[in-house]
């Protein structure tokens, strides 16, 4: 990241009982985001340099913004994060958020989402929402069904 | 299975503690880490090393070093399977209970 000031990194990691393919898709299809990720439909041609987005379910409002920095199917994906919903949130620099898929013996895959570059309020702000989003995702991909409440 | 190992690993002062210093400031050296307790380095590592298997802990390479962050979805998941279960009726009871008081008073 191009600042000093904003170093912090969030490490997030489960095992998940699916497919790489099952959790690549489960990050990067809306239908799938609107069932773990607070409503939201992620958009994105998944190309490097193409945007990627996520939208409010409901209202099409743009939450989240940033560009495709890596993408390797069903590996590893890095996009640039920009938060839009927060003036507080949206003055820091833009962050990053990196997911890992690593399959593992037995039909279970390492899923790891490091959120890196963060400044001290936008830090503040994911660490909450990040295990939730987590979680979520597990329990869809097990279980099919989101997470209750 | 995994519940068991969360639960082992947090039933102990030290790497309570050792979490705690994680959420204070994320992605930690060993060294850094060492220098908070009175404990020896290998007594250290074990404690981290319980943790890492429990999933509390992830370590990440950066350049020569190996930092230490905490990985709190474990205890998400735990409160989602045990937490929620047995707390929300009486949450919102209080939050009720509480929304009275404040009407009230």
């Amino acid at each position: 990241m191009t600042t000093m000031t904003q170093n912090i990194t969030h490490v997030h990691q489960v095992f998940i009982r699916a497919t790489a393919e099952e959790i690549w898709e489960a990050i990067t299809k809306p239908e799938f985001t609107l069932k773990y990720f607070y409503g939201t439909r992620v958009e994105s041609e998944l190309r490097v340099g193409s945007p990627f987005l996520y939208r409010a379910g409901d209202s099409d409002e743009l939450l989240v913004e940033g560009e495709v920095l890596e993408s390797d199917p069903p590996k590893r994906l890095s996009v640039s994060w920009r938060f839009l919903y927060d003036p507080e949130l949206a003055a820091e620099e833009p962050s990053r958020v990196t997911w890992e898929i690593e399959p593992q013996e037995g039909g279970y895959c390492k899923f790891t989402a490091v959120h890196d570059g963060l400044g001290s309020k936008s830090a503040e702000h994911v660490a909450g929402g990040w295990p939730y989003i987590v979680s979520g995702l597990k329990t869809l991909l097990e279980t099919g069904k989101p997470l209750a409440g | 299975m995994d519940d068991d190992r969360v639960f082992r690993a947090l039933a102990d002062p030290t790497r309570r503690y050792l979490l705690d210093r994680l959420y204070e400031r994320d992605g930690r050296t060993l060294t850094e880490l060492e220098s908070a307790l009175e404990m020896t380095r290998f007594g250290v590592m074990k404690h981290l090393k319980v943790l890492e298997d429990a999933g509390l802990v992830v370590t990440r390479r950066s350049g020569r070093e190996k930092l230490h962050f905490l990985n709190p979805v474990p205890i998400r998941l735990i409160h989602d399977r045990w937490i929620d279960k047995y707390t929300e009726r009486h949450v919102s009871a209080l939050a009720d209970l509480k929304t009275q008081l404040e009407e009230t008073g």
